[in-house]
């Protein structure tokens, strides 16, 4: 079906979950084995933890859900279940014998989903799918915080019938959609409050995320914006209030993958200092500004000058320019950075994030946090200082609907590459910020690693800064985009966090990664639906159409924050 | 009659060694996964276990050898020993293995010795009655 999707998604759930199963017990291995066939799910087996990490990282999107002991010899049960969790997001379940109540504590203070004692009946194993349905379902409300689909609610349906084959994917909910363009108004009306609306949500598979990422490489991170991806995707029953909160998560994902990235690398020291925790939603922009004064590296590129993006109100227009000059200052030095280093390094040094410089701004909008984790956070971009920047690593993207309302930031169409991602997050609040900007991040995919990097810090700001931006800075975007294609990505990768991505997978994520996630077709290893394999897959290009459309559609900004793109 | 008889035998046997402790109910789950793809499934688990863990006996024969004993060792080993035990419901050796790892906790080496020399037996005499009943089962 979708590429990078091994087992048939189409199979009722939860048949057909594809489990990867960690355990150095030879004897075990075979009975888990056995028993999970049993239940009808596709099984692979490993004995070493590293190798586990192999394969996941390997297919990205390859594994629903993973089992492990906690005793490995090669290395902590813990360990693994951390990095799966960070690298993938997948749900993990932890195995022990021992079943001391500390040990039972620290699996789930590590993240694990379940903690199961040896011997393990088959009845346990039976409902192990509930972990993963579980974590798409709350994807997908992070994610839909207004769609009114009926997405969640088919799927709680299907629970029900459990066995009967529920439908995951979306695709095969169509007949059930029924709030097709209709929807588009009334949506934007209806969301006005995603928190408060628990609509079914569109739960967006992996197919979905592909047609939707395909659809926002076809238009071009310039000009996306919801209602063509929406148009292009043909899925009639996805309303463009779908589309664009899909694409602010997107950019959030993409955002809190630099963060992460970058937090990580930054533990060495870089991305703290560089971003407040606060300041990251509206400084973002500003504060890269503000590096990139100091930098000017890539300041040429980007047409920096006076203002690039005719925002409306001269907010706007600081934000422009400041956008662009964090982002091409974060570009540039990302780049380098990023070529020269692993993921691990913290790029930001160029791109402080200088929350302040988009003080003015304020958005009072939502602030489309990218980081996933934190549940619809929603700075506005004044505020940001409340966000947490350590929340997850989310990448403050705050957009703020109010602030750049301000200005038209018609962030359109800028090929902001980086700050697509990023400016997603932070754009739906301002729906101005076009696809355009979304675009530009979209394209840079193998600077994306760079972006990753350099962007933990600055992609915050960059991100909002250039959605704000409006269109004007298209050039701006452009120019940077053909100067340094992954600085831009960078850019918006950064605000996103993504960099932080980068940190984690040094192996992976940065070239491969990147690439991969930048690239529409890849969007699947993203996990979008199914689990968030590596962050770098969310930088799909797509995901930066996103954004910009997101910035059209300020209505459309619900706070994605946690860029979970989440079927 | 001959193969009733062994039927009866078999299943007496098996009654016998879950009312003796030697097995738990983990068997049984093996032998409930027994299908046409793996109609010997649980034999095979069986030989599988005692063909590995003989490696965990002699780690710990070379261990016990040291002097002093590292019961941080002898623990993991244990640890891992009494895992594997738990997927055919060896119930016995899993007790002794529990019991092995309270004296290294107590680093009573004393204890440790005279409960790895049990466990041996345990070990032993499982096999035994296994193989038996698994020639029975044929």
């Amino acid at each position: 079906m979708d590429s990078g999707f091994s087992s048939p998604r189409r199979d009722a759930f939860p048949a057909g979950l594809r489990v990867l199963v960690v355990d150095d017990d030879p004897t075990w291995i075979r009975i888990l084995e056995k028993m999970l066939k049993k239940c009808s799910y596709e099984v692979t087996t490993c004995g070493l933890a590293r190798e586990a990490l192999n394969l996941l990282r390997e297919r990205k999107d390859g594994y629903d859900i993973v089992i492990s002991d906690v005793n490995m010899p090669d290395m902590d049960g813990f360990k693994l279940l951390e990095h799966v969790g960070l690298e993938m997001d997948l749900p993990v379940i932890m195995m022990s014998v021992d079943g001391e109540t500390s040990r039972v504590m620290k699996g789930v203070q590590h993240g694990a989903c379940d903690y199961l004692l040896k011997p393990i009946r088959m009845k346990e194993l039976r409902n192990i799918w509930q972990h993963v349905f579980r974590k798409r379902i709350h994807e997908a409300r992070e994610f839909e915080g207004h769609e009114g689909f009926e997405g969640i609610h088919l799927m709680r349906n299907g629970s029900d019938q459990s066995e009967d084959g529920m439908l995951f994917s979306l695709e095969d909910m169509p007949s059930m959609k029924k709030r097709k363009d209709l929807d588009n108004n009334h949506d934007d009306k209806e969301f006005g409050d995603p928190s408060s609306t628990k609509k079914a949500r569109v739960v967006w598979s992996v197919d979905l995320h592909q047609k939707f990422v395909k659809a926002v490489n076809q238009i071009g991170f310039d000009k996306v914006g919801p209602k063509r991806i929406l148009d292009l995707m043909n899925v009639p029953w996805l309303t463009r209030e779908n589309v664009a909160s899909h694409l602010q998560k997107y950019r959030l994902y993409l955002s809190r993958l630099l963060k992460e990235n970058d937090q990580r690398s930054s533990s060495s020291g870089t991305k703290p200092s560089d971003l407040p925790p606060r300041d990251t939603a509206g400084d973002f922009g500003f504060q890269n500004l503000t590096n990139k004064q100091q930098n000017d590296v890539a300041v040429d590129s980007f047409n920096y000058s006076d203002v690039p993006l005719q925002s409306h109100s001269s907010e706007t227009k600081i934000r422009n320019g400041d956008l662009k000059a964090i982002v091409s200052d974060s570009i540039a030095e990302k780049r380098r950075a990023l070529s020269g280093s692993i993921p691990g390094t913290k790029v930001s040094p160029q791109i402080s994030l200088n929350h302040s410089s988009f003080g003015p701004l304020k958005p009072e909008g939502r602030h489309a946090v990218f980081d996933c984790t934190i549940p619809s956070t929603q700075f506005t971009w004044s505020e940001t200082p409340e966000m947490p920047l350590k929340k997850e690593h989310k990448s403050f993207l705050q957009l703020e609907d109010s602030s750049f309302s301000h200005s038209p930031l018609h962030v359109t169409q800028r090929k902001i590459q980086g700050l697509k991602s990023h400016s997603v997050a932070s754009v739906c609040s301002n729906p101005t910020i076009t696809e355009s900007e979304v675009a530009a991040s979209v394209e840079t995919k193998p600077m994306y690693a760079d972006y990753k990097r350099e962007y933990a810090s600055s992609v915050s700001s960059i991100g909002s800064v250039v959605d704000t931006i409006p269109t004007q800075s298209k050039s701006l975007m452009e120019n940077a985009q053909l100067s340094e294609p992954s600085s831009a990505k960078n850019l918006a990768m950064k605000t996103q966090g993504f960099n932080y991505d980068l940190e984690f997978y040094p192996e992976n994520l940065l070239d491969e990664d990147l690439h991969f996630y930048w690239l529409q077709g890849e969007y699947y290893n993203m996990n979008w639906g199914f689990e968030n394999i590596g962050m770098p897959e969310y930088y799909d290009p797509g995901l930066v159409a996103e954004l910009s459309s997101h910035l059209h559609d300020s209505a459309d900004c619900t706070l994605v924050d946690q860029g979970l793109f989440i079927a | 009659m001959d193969r009733n008889q062994s039927h009866r035998q078999l299943a007496a046997m098996k009654q016998s060694l879950f009312d003796q402790g030697y097995l738990d109910e983990q068997f049984i789950q093996l032998e409930e996964l027994q299908d046409d793809a793996n109609p010997h499934f649980a034999e095979e688990i069986v030989t599988l276990y005692f063909r590995d863990s003989s490696r965990f006996i002699s780690n710990l024969d070379q261990a016990m050898e040291r002097n002093p004993l590292d019961f941080g060792k002898l623990d993991s080993i244990m640890h891992q020993f009494k895992g594997s035990s738990s997927s055919i419901g060896a119930q016995k050796v899993k007790a002794e293995c529990t019991l092995f790892r309270e004296y290294c906790a107590a680093e009573n080496a004393e204890g440790c010795m005279r409960s790895f020399q049990q466990l041996k037996k345990e070990y032993a005499v499982l096999r035994k009655k296994l193989e038996t009943y698994f020639q029975l089962a044929k």
